[in-house]
């Protein structure tokens, strides 16, 4: 269970973690059009450079975010192998399905899927769940004008965001329990090691109905009633350095559209 | 039945990460077999972290501990069958509660032994007996039972292993006063019939008082005193500095004393008490 870094917030005070959650979650978009726009060694260089920038003055630990990167080792390889087989082009030996151009492709293709996972995983690295959700709410405030639960979605989201450090820390406690009584999670074929799931799944199910049960109740007698006229303990401001970074995210976009013009 | 020994354990959580956190360090104790032993100390204090441990749930980050001479953390074949001879009650154990009828959850550690079908239902009708749990309720939901019938049926479930160490993490936490009395009854008469050593963590200072043969505490991850309850509340400064405190009774002999009535003898469980006041009443009246 350790592996869980989706949604794992890292707290620091470096200037990515500083800037607003509006201006992140913008960036991010800005990051995969950005990515998406990428054509050939020099805008990925461009987009590498940047993305390499990022992660260095997030001062988040090069290790955490390889960890993140880890589960999807398999479609990345799988990605690139089947790029490197369906690519039309000159064969690396004659009469070899791999071709000069697949292998490239692979390659562009792997740092593209690298890049994307590390830059949208740094948003949930160094933005609190609260302040995220905040951001998203904000950004989407335009949509309650077609009747869209905009307050309802961001604390449903911040609340599941809220609840997977709690449900982590449950499993493993029951797991540490069912252990004691000499449950085995690590061995036997599949069907065996499914049926050793039941003793967390049961107690895991029925706590956390009791939770929401629970955070229900004390909602409720806390009168809540939703977004219409809530303030904030966290007022949301921009800062001039937001201004800057989304400057800089507006040059980006329009350099990597210019390269792609250009074929670069 | 075998002897505990712990040297020089240290546990570092998420070590590597942002988040690291020494719970436990330079903890050294031998536990001699069919001792009862309380552990003391603050929340955070590593009590928690220290006893799982004793069943190798947790890896040391550095040091050993060993169980009547075999180093547990030797193979995971070992370790894995420690946790057999080293039962451990998890704080709220009621959570992990999980079979269709009470029998069968009580049998999932019996089953995991890889006990036959007969020895399974010995085991689990001993158990039954040790929680006070009649047999009628073998059939019923565990999950719809009274909070305390709740815990006596997780405690079942752990006591039914028939471990040698038995070792319980506040076994009493949210229970009214009879159930905890029962709770804790239970426990002594397990350990009265198989001579089992038993580990309590508690609160409680008049419960450790009563039960403990020696307590053993705990301070921001340090063994902070370690001693039979005599010694440990006859220091009752040492344990309000750490921000612990001492039975009733030592508190109300405590406040005698400071008003200028000495009663003298060490005083930490009720009984000791009436006998101290009584003894002081002779002593003024002659």
């Amino acid at each position: 269970m350790k592996s869980v870094t989706l949604g794992q917030y890292f707290p620091g005070d470096s200037l990515i973690h500083r800037l607003d959650p509006r201006t992140k979650l913008l960036w991010v978009i800005i990051y995969i059009v950005a990515l998406f726009a990428a054509l050939d060694w020099y805008s990925y260089g461009v987009m590498m450079a940047v993305t390499a920038a990022f992660l260095i003055s997030s001062k988040v630990k090069f290790r955490v975010i390889m960890q993140g990167l880890r589960p999807l080792i398999i479609i990345i390889i799988l990605t690139a192998v089947l790029n490197m087989f369906y690519t039309d082009g000159t064969p690396v030996l004659p009469g070899w399905p791999i071709t000069w151009e697949g292998i490239k492709k692979a390659v562009l293709m792997i740092l593209r899927i690298i890049m994307l996972i590390a830059g949208t995983f740094l948003l949930t690295y160094t933005t609190s769940p609260i302040m995220l959700t905040d951001g998203m709410e904000l950004l989407n405030a335009p949509l309650k004008k077609l009747h869209f639960p905009v307050h309802e979605t961001a604390l449903m989201m911040s609340m599941a965001l809220r609840f997977i450090p709690t449900l982590t820390e449950e499993t493993n406690k029951i797991m540490s329990a069912q252990r004691a009584r000499g449950a085995d999670f690590d061995t036997g074929n599949i069907i065996q090691r499914a049926k050793a799931m039941i003793p967390i799944l049961v107690p895991l199910f029925v706590s956390s109905f009791r939770r929401a049960d629970e955070l229900a109740v004390a909602m409720e007698s806390r009168c809540y009633h939703g977004g219409e006229g809530r303030t904030r303990l966290k007022q949301l401001h921009y800062a001039p350095r937001d201004w800057i970074a989304l400057g800089f995210g507006a040059v980006l976009l329009a350099g990597m559209f210019t390269m792609r013009h250009f074929g670069l | 039945m075998a002897d505990i020994k712990v040297e020089a354990l240290r546990h570092v959580y998420s070590e590597g990460t942002p988040f690291e956190r020494v719970a436990i360090e330079d903890i050294s104790v031998e536990i001699p077999a069919g001792q009862f032993v309380g552990i003391i100390g603050h929340t955070g204090s590593g009590k928690s972290t220290f006893i799982q441990h004793l069943n190798g749930l947790l890896q040391p980050s550095a040091g050993t501990v060993t169980l009547g001479g075999q180093n547990i953390f030797e193979t995971k074949k070992i370790t894995h069958n420690i946790r057999f001879r080293v039962g451990l009650v998890f704080q709220y154990p009621e959570y992990q509660l999980f079979e269709e009828t009470v029998y069968k959850d009580i049998s999932f550690g019996p089953k995991n032994m890889g006990l036959d079908e007969k020895e399974i239902d010995a085991h689990v009708r001993r158990a039954a007996a040790f929680t006070g749990i009649s047999e009628n309720l073998f059939e019923d939901s565990p999950l719809e039972l009274s909070g305390g019938q709740k815990r006596r049926v997780a405690i079942a479930g752990v006591i039914a292993m028939e471990p040698e160490v038995l070792i319980l993490d506040e076994p009493t936490a949210g229970l009214d006063p009879e159930g905890c009395r029962q709770i804790l009854e239970n426990i002594c008469t397990y350990k009265r019939e198989t001579g089992a050593t038993v580990i309590l963590v508690s609160h409680s200072m008049d419960d450790m008082a009563k039960l403990a043969d020696r307590l053993v505490v705990f301070n921001q991850g340090h063994i902070a005193m370690d001693g039979t309850p005599k010694e440990i509340f006859s220091h009752p400064e040492d344990l309000f500095s750490i921000g612990l405190s001492v039975p009733e009774s030592t508190k109300i002999a405590l406040e005698l004393k400071h008003r200028g009535v000495d009663l003298g003898g060490p005083v930490y469980t009720d009984d000791q008490l009436v006998e101290a006041v009584l003894r002081y009443d002779r002593r003024a009246k002659a």
